[in-house]
């Protein structure tokens, strides 16, 4: 089936199977490998995007469900060489290992700072809770939303 | 050319300079295995037995064959060369015959034009199973007239250690059986890479692995090919912690890449994940610890047996360490350690971080707090009294010559503040809190106090080395030098130590790294946290060839203008300087590149005698940890509250990098302590899957607050210690013993269940007197 979706502002289209998740069409069909694959259930947050602007696990939601619809990616976030605030304080932090679980974690950070401009480190805890990262053992990624969010609240 | 230069290498070590490959990771524009792609390539796909133990009579692949889109089908008969590959003994097989050993052991491939139909043909393979008895449990494995895993029995290594008299008298003795569970690396990023035909009949793998050069040692006999023909290229690695050491789909991408002239991508689903690689040996240690009415350590004997499953992997060398270590960091003038790994028909076990000091850690530490209650002191006090230092005697008659600040990393760590009690808590901060089950009512605080040590790099007599190579050159800005390493970047950051240690050995500022590969010599393995010390010695020394044969054509250059250099050159930024003085710029010398490659070996360790007796380990890495927990006494469920860290580092290069291996390798000792366990039955893995193998979530995970002793390590360069590995041996031990001090309760196994923890669950008894080996009680 063809599916017509806008992709980090651009409209694109592809032909795939019903059953393919978004996830699939984001890597497989658009070139766009930023979203990760690494537990195909919902569990690790790897994969999250904005589909029209809310955070999802592009994992679960069917590409038949983003026909029409609008769609995000880690992609979208630098502006060529400059990075957005929340993939500076990433690096800046240390917050960076084998750096599989990144681009899914730079997506919900930025979407918890977008809700939330100065957020404790419980909300941090409890919007991050969906992501997981088996390299940094979390610290320096509280580090870096804390940093992130004195970068953005500074800008 | 008399202009004041500055002093410091920007970028240099010591500093914690920003990753390397940061910029792309942050971005997604980092390429994984699984991100690969080349014009018209084919998906390849695996099938896998459902058996852990089964005779093949027969496999049908003609309808895979002729399902459209298939291009092949392979079986064990289409294996080009050599049947069996394997790290340290070759006993596994690229694709079964005849029998199958465990749940998931390859048997067929299929290459197809997407992933879907690969899996849709691989359903059409009709495999003939005989279903036999599985040796599941590895005390059987070891009973007369268990059935056999291999035709050379179910013994895959013994390992027997005799120091001093271990039949002496000692004032008190305690007793300890521990069990451990087998633990998964969780690498979130699967097994991948992509296999590219070449011209030359070879072929081309871009993989994700922990050491290129093994891989290529253990991929090219199986493909019948000449070494020089099969290179390796290293993709971007999504973790490793040692499930990258083994082969996975390396010659299975291979072989279909061969068969069908076209590029063939792998990537393994989470699921099947769990099967493609080894994990954490789960292990059962029996101890008994004697000593002197003061507390002095004066015996220790240990048995301990671990579930090698059904390959050899390197279940040797990780028996061999867990051994070695068995009597933890402490002055113990009698040992007896017998250890033994054993074949069954569970998921073959191999490398995970803290190889084998884990299980050992977990067994000895629970034993000194048990003789620290037995004498009367307290449990930092005991640890301080038997601690090693320098000058010390280990069970195998080896003597600690580097350095040993054990007791200092004890009392810093002891001295660390404790968490701040809180008057008001948000009630997400109850264990089990995110899940709105508790109110905190029946809350139980403990704290628990462990120390262990790893060993650095390879041991026991393995040539052990390292090649770099570098290149120095003029580019369009300045002098830029290019690092040729094929150690393998995994995430603990070893491409920017390399970049480091190369801007501090040449004084310049652009360095760049060459893509790993196999067409430089071998690195080893980014594992046994030695790479800082291995390839950053390869650097050190190629940096310093460079700059000698640079120097030498700066010195031409001045005997043929009539100029005397008296003072030492150097290097700063883009300028050849002596005496504090500009002379010329570097890129002057450079109109050739100047190249050097370079070999690190360290320093010779022998293999142990039949008594376990030699000088085994390079050098010793220690620390200490404490933990602060909370139980739930009526759910059962554990928050662990604080850990506190003191680790043993020798000189840390990259700070920040450095806290960052503490904090994700306690990260993984916790998951061991409370959560994390592939559960097996019969055979059969119950949970391959995140949603039912739990990992630490940010949730889950403590403040870790960590210091590092710094006291350079004599003969190594730099002074540094591995950093990866002690963390992760020691954070189960202190959360276990936190538990045990918040329950009261025995808590011998880990990991620790709610039913455990509220009694549900007596203590893990043996099943008999510990399994004898060749005679050995």
């Amino acid at each position: 089936m063809i599916i017509r979706l806008k992709v980090n502002g651009e409209w694109r289209q592809a032909d795939v199977w019903p059953g393919a998740s978004l996830l699939h069409v984001l890597r497989e069909h658009l070139g766009l490998v930023g979203s990760k694959n690494a537990c195909e259930q919902g569990e690790c947050g790897s994969c999250s995007v904005w589909l029209d602007g809310d955070l999802v696990c592009s994992c679960l939601v069917l590409a038949a469900q983003a026909h029409e619809r609008e769609v995000q990616t880690v992609e979208s976030l630098a502006e060529g060489p400059r990075l957005h605030p929340v993939q500076e304080a990433f690096l800046e932090a240390g917050a960076v290992q084998c750096g599989f679980c990144t681009p899914g974690l730079i997506v919900a950070v930025a979407d918890l700072l977008q809700h939330d401009p100065a957020p404790s480190e419980l909300t941090i805890r409890e919007a991050l809770a969906g992501n997981l990262c088996r390299c940094t053992g979390y610290a320096k990624i509280i580090d870096a939303v804390k940093l992130a969010a004195q970068k953005m609240g500074n800008a | 050319m008399s202009t004041k230069v500055r002093e410091r290498t920007k970028g240099g070590v010591g500093e914690s300079l920003r990753r390397v490959d940061g910029a792309p990771k942050v971005k997604g524009q980092f390429l994984y295995g699984s991100d690969l792609w080349a014009e018209d390539m084919l998906w390849g796909f695996t099938v896998r037995s459902p058996h852990p133990h089964a005779r093949i009579r027969a496999i049908d692949i003609s309808q895979a064959l002729t399902y459209p889109g298939v291009h092949a089908a392979l079986v064990a008969a289409d294996v080009p060369g050599k049947k069996t590959y394997g790290l340290e003994i070759v006993d596994q097989p690229v694709l079964a015959w005849e029998r199958v050993r465990y749940q998931g052991e390859p048997v067929a491939l299929v290459a197809a034009a997407d992933l879907e139909t690969a899996k849709r043909a691989a359903e059409r393979i009709k495999v003939d199973y005989e279903v036999l008895p599985a040796v599941a449990d590895m005390e059987q494995a070891l009973r007369r007239g268990a059935p056999r895993v291999h035709d050379h029995g179910n013994v895959l290594k013994h390992i027997h250690i005799e120091h001093g008299n271990p039949d002496v008298r000692a004032d008190l003795w305690v007793d300890g059986y521990y069990e451990t569970g087998m633990q998964d690396q969780a690498i979130l990023g699967p097994e991948s890479g992509m296999a590219v035909p070449a011209e030359d009949g070879g072929v081309d793998l871009y993989v994700a692995t922990q050491w290129l050069h093994v891989d290529q040692e253990q991929v090219a006999p199986c493909l019948d090919l000449p070494k020089e023909k099969v290179r390796l290229h290293l993709a971007g690695v999504g973790g490793a912690f040692g499930s990258r050491e083994d082969v996975s789909m390396h010659i299975h991408a291979c072989m279909l890449a061969l068969r069908t002239g076209r590029s063939v991508k792998m990537v393994y689903s989470r699921e099947e994940s769990f099967f493609g690689h080894v994990h954490r040996h789960p292990a059962r240690i029996w101890m008994r610890h004697g000593a002197s009415r003061d507390g002095k350590l004066i015996c220790v004997r240990v048995r301990m047996v671990i579930d090698g499953g059904a390959y050899a992997s390197s279940s040797p060398a990780v028996i061999t360490n867990a051994s070695t270590f068995a009597a933890g960091p402490y002055e113990v003038p009698n040992v007896l350690i017998d250890g033994t790994a054993v074949f069954t028909n569970n998921p073959p076990c191999g490398a995970m971080r803290g190889f084998g000091a884990v299980q050992a850690c977990f067994g000895y530490e629970a034993q000194m707090d048990k003789l620290a209650a037995r004498v009367g002191i307290d449990p930092v006090e005991l640890r301080l009294r038997n601690a090693l230092s320098t000058g010390s005697v280990l069970p195998t008659g080896q003597v600690i010559r580097g350095s040993a600040p054990v007791r200092e990393v004890i009392r810093r760590c002891a001295a660390l503040p404790l968490p701040p009690q809180p008057v008001e808590r948000d009630p997400i901060t109850y264990p089990g809190g995110a899940g709105n089950v508790s109110r905190g009512e029946r809350l139980r605080q403990g704290t628990g106090f462990a120390i262990g040590y790893k060993n650095i790099a390879y041991s026991a007599g393995f040539d052990d080395s390292a090649e770099a190579r570098v290149k120095l050159f003029a580019g369009a800005g300045g002098p830029v030098a290019e690092v040729h390493s094929a150690a393998a970047e995994v995430g603990q950051g070893v491409h920017t130590v390399l970049v480091q240690i190369a801007r501090e050995e040449l004084g310049i500022d652009q360095v760049t790294l060459h893509p790993p590969d196999t067409m430089v010599g071998s690195a080893g393995s980014s594992s046994a946290s030695r790479q800082t010390m291995m390839s950053g010695g390869a650097v050190q020394l190629a940096c310093r060839a460079v700059r000698d044969q640079l120097f030498e054509r700066v010195r031409q250059w001045a005997r043929t203008r009539g100029l005397t250099l008296a003072g030492e050159l150097r290097i700063m930024g883009a300028d050849v300087v002596t005496d504090g003085r500009r002379l010329a710029p570097v890129v002057d010398f450079l109109e050739q590149p100047v190249v050097a490659t370079r070999v690190y070996h360290h320093r010779k360790t022998t293999p142990m005698d039949e008594r376990g007796q030699g000088d085994v380990h390079v050098t010793f890495a220690f620390a200490a940890q404490r933990a602060v927990v909370e139980v739930d006494e009526e759910l059962g469920l554990v928050r662990v509250v604080q850990v506190a860290c003191v680790q043993d580092v020798g000189h840390a290069l990259n700070p920040q990098s450095v806290y960052g291996q503490i904090e994700g390798g306690t990260a993984q000792g916790l998951g061991l302590a409370v959560m994390e366990e592939i559960q097996i039955k019969d055979g059969r893995v119950l949970n391959p899957s995140f949603t039912d193998y739990l990992i630490p979530t940010i949730l889950d995970m403590p403040p870790v607050v960590s210091e590092l002793v710094e006291e350079p390590e004599p003969g190594v360069p730099f002074g540094a210690k591995g950093v990866g590995e002690p963390s992760t041996v020691v954070s189960t031990a202190a959360i276990a013993a936190a538990l045990r001090a918040a329950t009261g309760r025995e808590l011998n196994r880990v990991p620790v269940r709610p039913d455990d923890l509220i009694g549900l669950e007596p203590p893990r008894k043996s099943s008999g007197p510990p399994p004898a080996v060749k005679g050995v009680a």
